[in-house]
């Protein structure tokens, strides 16, 4: 899976020909040998990801394996202690405009003096410059897509008065007034109802036939099959990743969520205790 | 006290500048949750004082200034660290940073500059009554001019960035992807505190300043649910303390027979905290009455139709009787007290029950025409409920009365429809008993 033959006396260009070969440049997200830590807790080691264009990518992992992490770290949210994030053969902050982000809901204070329609106003924010306030086209953008998740009637409701799944449509739709080509989503069917689940499959569908890559952190390991093209079994490490059908198999899954001793797990908690010492 | 312009009109102004720059900040403040941040930039520059002191000899104001907004600043760094890296929440990590550099101040003052005039009074309450004496042969005095000038740069900040204020506020992951650095908002937000609030406690102390940064956005936060209104509002809540609170300083004690005046920096923060009480009490959403108000409601209407509920049954069980159900029996039944008695009341008066002298002197209630109607469609209602529960969840028929009590009072006109059309109009009710029709069509 991953080939790392770093010439010894290679011209500095060279290298950056061999770190480029290893994936699809034009890939939409093309992740390169990347490892994040806390603190001195390394929380993801070595990822090595290039993500198919145009599909529906489930990220998929036990509690504490770093799906929010990865996500974070290819936004620049979270600082990386290695490896390099591309956005189609472009660092993240030439391509700010072709990512959207869903944050999980939890993130935020649902308290805040905003409508429903003001929240997805902010999926707009960063098309307008600086010291320019909202203009009336973006909010007309931003309650069209409320009406696309269904949520036109509830615009002008303060957030607070919305039930879990209306407030992750209010966060979908804006996402979707980023109109981005890439988008992140972090558990989207975490607490929601079924009628909420189904329109988000719906969404996620059409965004597909849009020709928009979705990478969805997502918790229920039943649903996978269905829901997702592609599928990355996350621990750590990056333990399986490829189309779902072939991917998604029982022994994949028993060595992301079941043996969790295998060497590379001792090495990191060996070089974990090393960090605290 | 007498009333004069030149005096307490520079007064009063001073304290609106004062009120209106702080509660503009304080709204971000109060929003991400570090409302004590004024707080603890206040005390925390008293080293900035005594080293910008030390290190200029002299009590001018630039440089006292400048050292006191460079260790506000760096209180805010200060603490952010703290609470990033030491893992300690924000209000532990604001306690443990100002309370050292108060006292590291403390000791600077002591050792090196005992002599000089830094009172830790004026500090508390500052000297706002003193502004107007400031302005030798007319003039401007000075200090309206500094407060002045403190609050153009916060209207300019909050107006020019508002909503780069708005999204890193409410979700700064998202601003920082979108390009807009929720870090460096925080940094400017800060610096904005620290400068308001070490131009402000000089002039009016920092009870006024923290109450200032605080109240206003608080009590706007209770009376309205959109940002922007929600500053306007606490700008007229500010204005109204600095205000109300001069004219209560003067003229207060006077009302309760005292032959003296009040501080006003800290009658202004007293008619702030008064505001916060009314908007506690009267707030429609939020306030303590409203939502009694509501709960009584909520229980009147139960109540009622309990009431409602307990007649036709009684009717029903007696067909071609026509005898009134006694009082006394049905304030039993639904359970005898104020809400009980003010509902058959409120029945009454609405003429959805009649009142019937039965025999002796013991009164009895009887369903009206407009009562009877009222009361068909609560039984229908309840007895749908039952027949909808007895086909899909498969429950014995003795468990369906009590959840179709709780439901049938709030089972509106559409659901009700929806019920009769998926139970495909059924007559009668697990329990064998007849689901009325409508009376009105």
């Amino acid at each position: 899976m991953i080939v790392r033959t770093p010439p010894k006396k290679a011209s500095s260009s060279a290298i950056a020909g061999s770190l480029q070969a290893e994936h699809d440049v034009a890939a939409p997200v093309s992740i390169h040998d990347m490892t994040v830590a806390y603190h001195r807790r390394p929380v993801l080691w070595d990822i090595d990801y290039a993500a198919p264009a145009g599909q529906l990518i489930g990220i998929v992992g036990p509690n504490g394996a770093g799906k929010s992490t990865l996500i974070k770290a290819c936004l620049d949210l979270v600082p990386r202690a290695s490896g390099s994030v591309r956005f189609f053969g472009n660092p993240y902050k030439k391509q700010r405009r072709q990512i959207g982000y869903v944050p999980q809901r939890e993130s935020v204070d649902w308290d805040f003096p905003a409508s429903a329609l003001d929240v997805v106003t902010m999926g707009r924010y960063g098309r307008i410059p600086w010291c320019v306030p909202v203009r009336r086209k973006d909010r007309a953008k931003a309650l069209h897509c409320l009406e696309q998740v269904g949520m036109a009637d509830y615009a002008t409701r303060q957030i607070s008065k919305l039930s879990g799944g209306q407030q992750q449509r209010v966060f979908l739709a804006r996402a979707l007034v980023q109109e981005a080509q890439v988008y992140f989503m972090d558990e989207p069917f975490a607490g929601v109802d079924a009628a909420t689940e189904q329109a988000i499959v719906i969404l996620l569908r059409e965004l597909k036939t849009q020709g928009k890559t979705c990478i969805v952190v997502h918790h229920d390991l039943q649903t996978v099959p269905e829901y997702f093209d592609h599928v990355v079994l996350l621990n750590m490490r990056i333990v399986a990743s490829g189309p779902t059908a072939e991917t998604f198999t029982s022994e994949n899954l028993h060595r992301t969520y079941g043996g969790r001793l295998t060497l590379l797990d001792k090495a990191a908690s060996a070089v974990a205790r090393l960090g605290t010492d | 006290m007498t009333w004069d312009w030149a005096l307490d009109g520079w007064i009063i102004l001073a304290g609106v500048l004062s009120a209106t720059s702080c509660a503009l900040l304080g709204n971000y403040l109060v929003l991400r949750k570090m409302s004590l941040m004024g707080d603890a930039i206040s005390h925390a520059v008293l080293p900035g004082l005594a080293i910008a002191f030390i290190l200029s000899n002299s009590r001018s104001a630039w440089p006292m200034f400048m050292g006191a907004v460079i260790v506000g600043v760096f209180t805010a760094l200060m603490i952010e660290a703290i609470n990033r890296y030491g893992k300690v929440e924000t209000g532990a990590a604001m306690g443990v940073v100002f309370s050292t550099l108060f006292a590291i101040g403390l000791v600077l003052i002591r050792q090196v500059a005992d002599h000089v005039d830094l009172d830790p009074g004026c500090v508390l309450y500052g000297n706002i009554v003193q502004i107007p004496l400031d302005a030798f042969g007319g003039g401007i005095p000075p200090a309206i001019t500094n407060l002045a000038v403190v609050l153009a740069l916060n209207a300019a900040f909050v107006a020019l960035l508002y909503k780069e204020l708005k999204i890193s506020s409410f979700d700064p992951e998202l601003a920082t992807t979108q390009g807009i650095n929720a870090s460096w908002m925080h940094y400017a937000l800060m610096i904005m505190t620290a400068v308001t609030t070490v131009a402000n406690f000089e002039v009016v102390g920092s009870i006024l300043v923290i109450a200032m940064l605080i109240v206003p956005p608080v009590v706007a936060h209770l009376l309205t649910d959109r940002l922007g209104a929600m500053i306007a509002l606490s700008l007229v809540v500010a204005i109204s303390a600095a205000m109300g609170g001069h004219v209560l300083a003067l003229f207060g004690p006077g009302w309760i027979g005292l032959d003296a005046t009040a501080n006003t920096s800290a009658m202004m923060a007293v008619v702030a905290g008064m505001l916060l009480a009314l908007a506690l009490l009267f707030s429609p959403h939020h306030g303590l009455i409203g939502r009694a108000y509501h709960r009584w409601a909520l229980a009147q209407r139960i109540v009622q139709q309990d009431i409602l509920g307990l007649l036709y049954r009684w009717h029903e069980m007696r067909p071609g009787e026509n005898q009134p159900l006694p009082r006394e029996h049905v304030l039993e039944a639904v359970g005898d007290g104020a809400l009980a008695r003010w509902a058959i009341r409120s029945l009454l008066r609405r003429c959805h029950v009649e009142s019937r002298i039965v025999g002796g002197c013991e009164r009895g209630l009887e369903l009206s025409k407009e009562g009877r109607a009222a009361a068909t469609q609560l039984i229908r209602s309840h007895r749908l409920w039952e027949v909808y529960l007895a086909k899909h969840f498969n429950l014995p028929p003795d468990h369906l009365h009590e959840p179709a009590e709780r439901m049938e009072h709030f089972i509106t006109d559409e659901l009700h429809e929806q019920l009769a059309h998926d139970l495909t109009m059924p007559s009668h009710d697990p329990h064998g008993r007849s689901i009325p029709e409508p009376d009105n069509p």
